[in-house]
C-alpha cells in the first residue's frame, strides 16, 4: 500500500514557499562545570514552506542543539531566530510553548507517546494544549490517525502497536495541529530497515501534500529522501545544498 | 478560558489515569492520608461530643439562675474571709422576695431557698447511699429545669406545713422500685416514712461529676426538722426576669443581698453571687486547650500522610520526566504541568480524606449504637473540614514537586533517561 520510493533523479522537487524559519549567526555556549562548549559557534539557516531538509552531522557537531533551537526548545545564546516572521529568541518559556504547539510538529526518535493513553488521546493532545473543543478534537485527532493508515488502530494503546504503527501515531499527533513545520529526530532510528523505509515513505507522501519537513539524522540513506541536506561540523555548517 | 478548563479535564483524566495504573502505590500513600483524616476527624467529634455535654450540664444549671452561696464558683486565695461568713436562713429568701415585689421593674422573678446534703434514702429492702437531698419551697417549681416523668411538686400547702412528701431523681426512683412504678410509694428518709408525689424525668449528670437524676427534693420544713437544722446552710437561688440582663440583675440581686443582710455601705459583700457562666469562663480555656492540643497531635498524623504524598509525587514527577518533556516539546505550558502534578496529589488526597471520613463515620455511627448515651455526632461542618483539609494537604504537599515538574527545561527532560 506504500508506493516504492522513486529513484532520484525522477523525484519531484517541489517550488518553495514564503520564508518560515530565518536563523542567523546563532552560537549557542554551554558551561559544564568550569569549561564552556561552544555548541554553535555561528549559524545561519533559511528554511521555506514545503522544503524536505536533512540535518546531518557527527555526534558532538552541533546537530541536536541546533534542532532543539528549531523547535523552539531552546533559545540561542547569541544571534536572532525569526519564525514566521516572530522573534523567536527572546521569548519566554511559555511563549515557546505556544509557538511548539502551534507550529510545530515533533517526531522523535523513541515515539514518545504516553503509555496509559490510546493512539486517540495521544493524537489528541496537542489539540488539548490548543484549547480545541472535545468533539472537533476527537474528528482530528481520528482523521489525523487515518491519513497516516492506522485508522483502525485508534483505541489501541502503544504497547498493542508494532513500533512503525508506534511512530505512524508520533506523526499523526505531529500532524494534527497543522503545524509550520515538522521536525524529525533520527525518526527511523528506532526501527528495523523495511519498517523505516515505509516511514521515510510516508514523510515522501507527507512532503507532497505540501508540508515542511526536517529531519534531523545520521544515516545518509535517510538523508538521502531529503531535497536538501545541511552539514554541521564542529558547531559550524559545513554545507548546505540539494541532495544527490 | 476554554483552554484552562481542557486543560483542567485533562489533567483529572491523567490523574486518574495515574492513580488506577500504579493502585498500590497510591494505595498505600493515600492510607497515610486516610489515617491522618480518621485521627482529625474522630479528635473533632470527640471535641464536640465534650462540648455538648458540657453545655447540657450547664444547661441543668439554668442560664437564667443565680446561686447566692457563701462560696464563689471559683478559687479563693483568702479562704478565711469566705469560711466566717454568714450562713443564709429561710427567712433571708422571704426578705429578698419581698423586695423584689416591692421594686418596680426589677430584673429578678423569684428567690428560693435550696438547702443540701448527701444522705441514704430506703425504701424495703432496696436502699440507696449517697442521694443528693435538696429541701425547698413550692417556688422552687418556678427554676426547675427538668419536667416531671409522672407526678408534681410539693405545693405551697404541703411545703409550708413540711408534710412528709419527695420527689425523685429517676434514678433513685429506679434504684427503689427496680420496674415498678415510685408514685404513692413510700419511701424512708433517717427513718422518717416519705410520700413519693412525684418522679423528675432523666437529666444527666453534669460534667460526668454530679448526677441530677441522683436526688430527692422535699419540703424544706420537712428537711430542717428531719436533719435537725435551726439555722443557714442553705443556698438562696433566684430567677431572672430575662436571662438577657445578666448584668443588671446580678447588680440588683447584689443590692437587694446588702439590704436583706443589712451590709454598711463600704463593708465587703458577705455573699457570692454565682452564675453557670464562672464555669463556662473557668473551665472553656481548659477545654479550648485540651481541643488544641488533641487537634494538633492528631494533626502530626495528617503531616505525616502529607509527607507521604510529597515523597510520592517527587517520585512521580522524576520517573515521568520524559513524558513532562513530550508534553512540553506538544505545547503545554508550566502551568498545565504544575496543574497536572497538584491535581494527582490532590486526588490521592482526596480519596483518602472521603475514606477516611467514611470510616470515621461507621466508628461514630457504632459507638453510638453501642452508647447511646455519647452525645456523638457527625457533623456537616466537620464532613466539610475534613474535605477542605485533604485538599489543603494535597495542594500544600504537592506544591513543590509540581512546581519543580513545571520549571524542567524541556531539552534535558527529553533527554532524561
Amino acid at each position: 500500500m506504500i508506493p516504492p520510493l522513486a529513484p532520484a533523479a525522477a523525484r519531484e522537487v517541489r517550488p518553495v514557499g514564503p520564508l518560515v524559519i530565518a536563523i542567523g549567526e546563532v552560537t549557542k555556549l554551554y558551561r559544564m562545570g568550569s569549561e564552556t562548549i561552544h555548541a554553535l559557534r555561528g549559524v545561519s539557516i533559511s528554511i521555506h514552506r514545503n522544503e524536505y531538509l536533512a540535518i546531518m552531522g557527527p555526534s558532538g557537531s552541533g546537530k541536536s542543539t541546533l534542532m532543539n533551537m528549531l523547535g523552539c526548545l531552546d533559545t540561542p545564546t547569541d544571534g536572532h531566530y525569526q519564525f514566521n516572521g516572530r522573534d523567536v529568541a527572546g521569548m519566554a518559556d511559555d511563549e515557546l510553548a505556544e509557538i511548539r504547539n502551534r507550529e510545530i510538529g515533533f517526531v522523535f526518535q523513541t515515539f514518545n507517546l504516553l503509555p496509559r493513553s490510546d493512539a486517540l488521546r495521544n493524537v489528541e493532545l496537542p489539540l488539548i494544549y490548543a484549547g480545541v473543543p472535545p468533539a472537533e478534537r476527537r474528528e482530528r485527532a481520528r482523521m489525523a490517525l487515518e491519513s497516516v493508515g492506522l485508522g483502525n488502530r485508534i483505541h489501541h494503546r502503544p504497547n498493542e502497536l508494532s513500533g512503525g504503527q508506534r511512530q505512524r501515531v508520533a506523526i499523526a499527533r505531529a500532524l494534527v495541529n497543522r503545524p509550520s513545520i515538522i521536525l524529525a529526530d533520527e525518526p527511523t532510528g528506532n526501527l528495523d530497515s523495511r519498517t523505516g523505509v515505509e516511514i521515510m515513505a510516508l514523510f515522501e507522501q507527507l512532503y507532497e501534500l505540501g508540508n515542511t519537513l526536517i529531519v534531523v539524522t545520521h544515516e545518509e540513506d535517510v538523508a538521502r529522501h531529503a531535497r536538501r541536506v545541511v552539514r554541521l561540523r564542529d558547531g559550524l555548517i559545513e554545507s548546505d545544498g540539494p541532495s544527490d | 478560558m476554554k483552554r484552562v478548563l481542557y486543560e483542567i479535564t485533562e489533567s483529572v483524566r491523567i490523574a486518574l489515569a495515574q492513580i488506577r495504573g500504579s493502585k498500590m502505590r497510591s494505595a498505600l500513600t493515600a492510607l497515610g492520608v486516610i489515617i491522618g483524616i480518621i485521627a482529625v476527624t474522630l479528635m473533632g467529634t470527640a471535641i464536640r461530643g465534650i462540648n455538648v455535654q458540657f453545655n447540657n450540664s450547664l444547661a441543668v444549671l439554668g442560664d437564667d439562675i443565680l446561686y447566692v452561696q457563701k462560696w464563689p464558683w471559683h478559687n479563693v486565695d483568702d479562704w478565711w474571709n469566705y469560711a466566717n461568713r454568714r450562713p443564709f436562713y429561710p427567712e433571708d429568701a422571704e426578705a429578698l422576695n419581698r423586695i423584689i415585689a416591692s421594686t418596680p421593674n426589677s430584673q429578678l422573678d423569684v428567690a428560693v431557698p435550696v438547702a443540701g446534703r448527701s444522705s441514704t434514702v430506703r425504701s424495703g429492702d432496696n436502699l440507696v447511699s449517697g442521694v443528693a437531698t435538696f429541701g425547698t419551697t413550692a417556688d422552687y417549681g418556678r427554676l426547675m429545669t427538668a419536667d416531671f416523668q409522672t407526678g408534681r411538686l410539693f405545693s405551697e400547702t404541703e411545703a409550708n406545713s413540711g408534710r412528709p412528701v419527695c420527689v425523685l431523681g429517676s434514678d433513685v426512683a429506679e434504684a427503689l422500685f427496680p420496674g415498678g412504678t415510685a408514685l404513692d410509694q413510700t419511701v424512708t428518709l433517717r427513718g422518717q416514712p416519705l410520700r413519693v408525689i412525684g418522679v423528675m424525668a432523666r437529666q444527666g449528670s453534669f460534667l460526668g461529676i454530679f448526677s441530677f437524676d441522683n436526688q430527692i427534693l422535699i419540703p424544706l420544713n420537712t428537711y430542717r426538722r428531719q436533719f435537725n437544722v435551726r439555722g443557714g446552710s442553705l443556698e438562696i437561688r433566684v430567677k431572672l426576669r430575662d436571662k438577657l440582663h445578666l448584668a443588671d440583675a446580678e447588680e440588683e440581686l447584689t443590692g437587694a443581698m446588702r439590704r436583706v443582710r443589712r451590709q454598711v455601705p463600704g463593708e465587703r459583700d458577705n455573699f457570692s453571687i454565682n452564675q453557670q457562666d464562672a464555669f463556662k469562663e473557668q473551665l472553656g480555656p481548659l477545654k479550648e486547650g485540651m481541643a488544641f492540643a488533641g487537634l494538633f497531635i492528631t494533626g502530626l498524623a495528617l503531616f505525616v500522610g502529607a509527607i507521604g504524598i510529597m515523597n510520592i509525587t517527587f517520585v512521580s514527577v522524576k520517573e515521568r520526566t520524559r513524558e513532562i518533556g513530550t508534553r512540553k516539546a506538544l505545547g503545554a505550558r508550566r502551568r498545565t504541568i504544575l496543574f497536572q502534578f497538584l491535581v494527582e496529589a490532590v486526588a490521592i488526597c482526596v480519596v483518602g480524606g472521603t475514606i477516611g471520613l467514611s470510616l470515621t463515620f461507621v466508628a461514630c455511627t457504632a459507638a453510638q449504637h453501642a452508647m447511646p448515651n455519647l452525645p456523638i455526632q457527625v457533623s456537616w461542618t466537620l464532613v466539610a473540614s475534613a474535605l477542605v483539609a485533604s485538599v489543603v494537604t494535597g495542594i500544600v504537599s504537592g506544591f513543590l514537586p509540581a512546581l519543580g515538574a513545571s520549571r524542567l527545561d524541556p531539552v534535558v527532560a527529553l533527554r532524561y533517561e
